[in-house]
């Protein structure tokens, strides 16, 4: 019964899974993806895809920071001032970084160690800025935490393709498994792929392989 | 050859719209093309009278002036092998046979791999084969060491085509040279393979005595650390086995090892004569980059330091792959600057360009590849530059 009474008050809003919200998780996999559409948080897509491991806690971290500061921002929209809004942001955002930071540095810190300042520089990525600025201060809590979990799968998702195949061809394993010797054959690493040029090549063919599917073109 | 002719004609329709094997038509015609003159002919309106000079013949002229390289190449090949176990007495055919076995399945790989793809990407995306491969196909053996395993020219080959060419959209449309960029590919890829000691094909052979792998290069990085003369030691090398191997005339020769096409300047040269008396290559590119390359060892001689900056510049001419890469690389006309100044411009950089990394950088021994993959990336900004300083001039002049 009283179920039935809370699913009214939502109708009478917008459910949280409304077809609308929906798409604010799906579009950032494919035509709104932030590395391969929008090309933001680049540099750190390159720095830690060298292996699968990093690149999943990458993912992880990027995508809590991004879900937690966007429900936060948007719950404050209303009373920032607009004229010091970067800084408040600012703020938020660090004040999630560091706790993903310590997090890290205290269960597992060979990770920690291994990501080295990308996960203090979380702070700086364009896309979380980005989600900030352009949904989180118009829009509601609840689709800002929407908006904020796609968009770091949509991060996620290409760090760990990128990392699939950096660790595949680079040291013939997939999360620290050695695939090729457990089938008897022996791998030759390929140093290309170790090298942040590999990252460029495979994010490059990425965005070939998605724009030719769903058939993006630029607009000028 | 009418049987041939036959028979293409016969199967022609089930290529041709509506037939069976229509996707496959574009394949087909590069076949047919491949083996007799096209068809076609120019409509009753317009120009009635052309050159038959087209891609294609293009193309060869420039693979013909690659065949004193090869050839000398396969010689070399087996010449260094012998000379490296000891057997100095071979003969010219058990050189040649020798330098074969292990130059042509390099040649046939490139060849099959690259053409596969061309044949691929003509078939999706529908478009005649380009002969752009043609040249590609074989500059790519003869930049690698002669015993580079098979299947690493075979990946580099794929990763060059797909990414340095379909990428940017074929033949013609490249950014950088396709057959620096499967060597570069092959050179951050797989280092071990295609630097070091590797240069010399020894096979199932023990090498002699006193036998050392070492290039003039590789050499002369030495002398920057340890302050001997370079030519002293270039002179004094392959004593006991191999007398005299780097003495002025035989570097120029290019009876040393080296990669399958690369080591004789003399070679090169005769190639260089070719594509100028044709007009396949720019004599402006080929000079300047010997020129630019010259004036940079001169003036590092000038400046002095250690033993590699002092060496006399014109030794620069000759060591390393500076010849081949002005005279086949360099030039390609798709990657170089289109405007005849700005060919010097670019010439003279990329010369200048390889004596500072090889002097400077002990990590890239040679500096030709990353010189001219640099300016095949500025190539287009020389041209921006010189195109508007000349409408800069032409503005001026203007009275209007």
């Amino acid at each position: 019964m009283s179920t039935a009474v809370a699913e009214v008050v939502e109708k009478k809003s917008e459910p949280l899974f409304s077809k609308k919200n929906k798409k604010l998780i799906t579009n950032p996999l494919d035509i709104d993806n932030p590395i391969t559409v929008q090309v933001l948080g680049v540099c750190s897509a390159l720095a830690v895809t060298t292996q699968m491991k990093p690149a999943l806690v990458m993912a992880i971290a990027l995508t809590v920071v991004t879900a937690s500061s966007n429900v936060i921002i948007s719950m404050l929209r209303n009373t920032i001032p607009s004229r010091i809004r970067i800084i408040v942001q600012l703020a938020i955002v660090s004040l999630w970084v560091i706790l993903v930071d310590q997090l890290l540095k205290a269960y597992s810190y060979d990770l920690w160690k291994q990501l080295s300042v990308y996960v203090g520089l979380i702070i700086t990525n364009c896309i979380v800025m980005g989600r900030l600025e352009a949904f989180a201060m118009g829009n509601k809590p609840g689709p800002s935490l929407l908006d904020g979990i796609g968009n770091g799968l949509g991060y996620g998702m290409i760090l760990l393709i990128v990392g699939f195949f950096r660790e595949l061809f680079g040291g013939g394993s997939i999360f620290g498994f050695k695939v090729f010797e457990a089938v008897g054959v022996h791998y030759t690493g390929n140093g290309i792929m170790l090298l942040p040029a590999g990252a460029c090549f495979i994010v490059g063919i990425v965005i070939w392989v998605q724009r030719t599917l769903n058939g993006h073109r630029e607009t000028h | 050859m009418d049987f041939i002719k036959h028979q293409i004609e016969k199967i022609k329709p089930h290529f041709e719209k509506g037939g069976k094997w229509e996707k496959h038509y574009y394949s087909f015609e590069a076949l047919e093309t491949f083996l007799f003159a096209p068809a076609t002919t120019n409509g009753i309106k317009g120009s009635q009278i052309r050159d038959a000079i087209d891609l294609k013949r293009l193309m060869m002229t420039v693979i013909i002036s690659m065949v004193p390289c090869l050839l000398f190449g396969i010689w070399n090949v087996g010449h260094q092998h012998f000379l490296a176990i000891g057997q100095a007495g071979a003969t010219l055919g058990e050189k040649f046979w020798v330098g074969a076995i292990q130059v042509l399945p390099v040649v046939v790989v490139s060849y099959g791999v690259g053409l596969g793809i061309e044949f691929v990407f003509a078939t999706f995306r529908r478009h005649p084969v380009n002969e752009g491969f043609l040249v590609t196909g074989m500059l790519i053996p003869l930049v690698m060491p002669p015993d580079i395993p098979l299947w690493q020219v075979a990946v580099a080959t794929v990763f060059a085509v797909i990414i340095g060419k379909e990428a940017f959209g074929g033949t013609g449309m490249n950014v950088v040279n396709i057959a620096l960029t499967a060597r570069a590919f092959l050179y951050f890829a797989y280092p071990t393979d295609i630097s070091g000691d590797v240069w010399t094909y020894i096979g199932d052979g023990q090498a002699v005595a006193g036998f050392s792998g070492a290039t003039p290069l590789s050499l002369a990085g030495d002398a920057a650390t340890t302050g001997t003369n370079v030519v002293q030691s270039f002179n004094s090398f392959g004593a006991g086995w191999n007398e005299g191997v780097f003495t002025l005339s035989n570097l120029f020769m290019g009876i040393r090892p080296g990669s399958i096409g690369e080591t004789s300047t003399l070679m090169c040269l005769i190639g260089a004569a070719i594509l100028i008396a044709t007009g396949a290559g720019s004599w402006k590119i080929i000079f300047s980059v010997f020129g630019g390359a010259y004036a940079m060892g001169l003036f590092l001689n000038l400046v002095g330091g250690n033993a590699y900056v002092e060496m006399p510049a014109h030794y620069h001419l000759v060591i390393g792959g500076l010849a081949f890469g002005a005279v086949f690389m360099a030039t390609d006309p798709v990657t170089a600057s289109q405007t005849e100044t700005g060919k010097w411009v670019y010439g003279l950089l990329i010369g200048m360009f390889t004596v500072l990394i090889r002097v400077f950088n002990p990590a890239y021994p040679e500096g030709i590849m990353l010189a001219i993959l640099l300016m095949n990336v500025f190539a287009p900004l020389i041209d921006y530059f010189v195109v508007s300083a000349n409408k800069k001039r032409r503005l001026q002049r203007a009275t209007v």
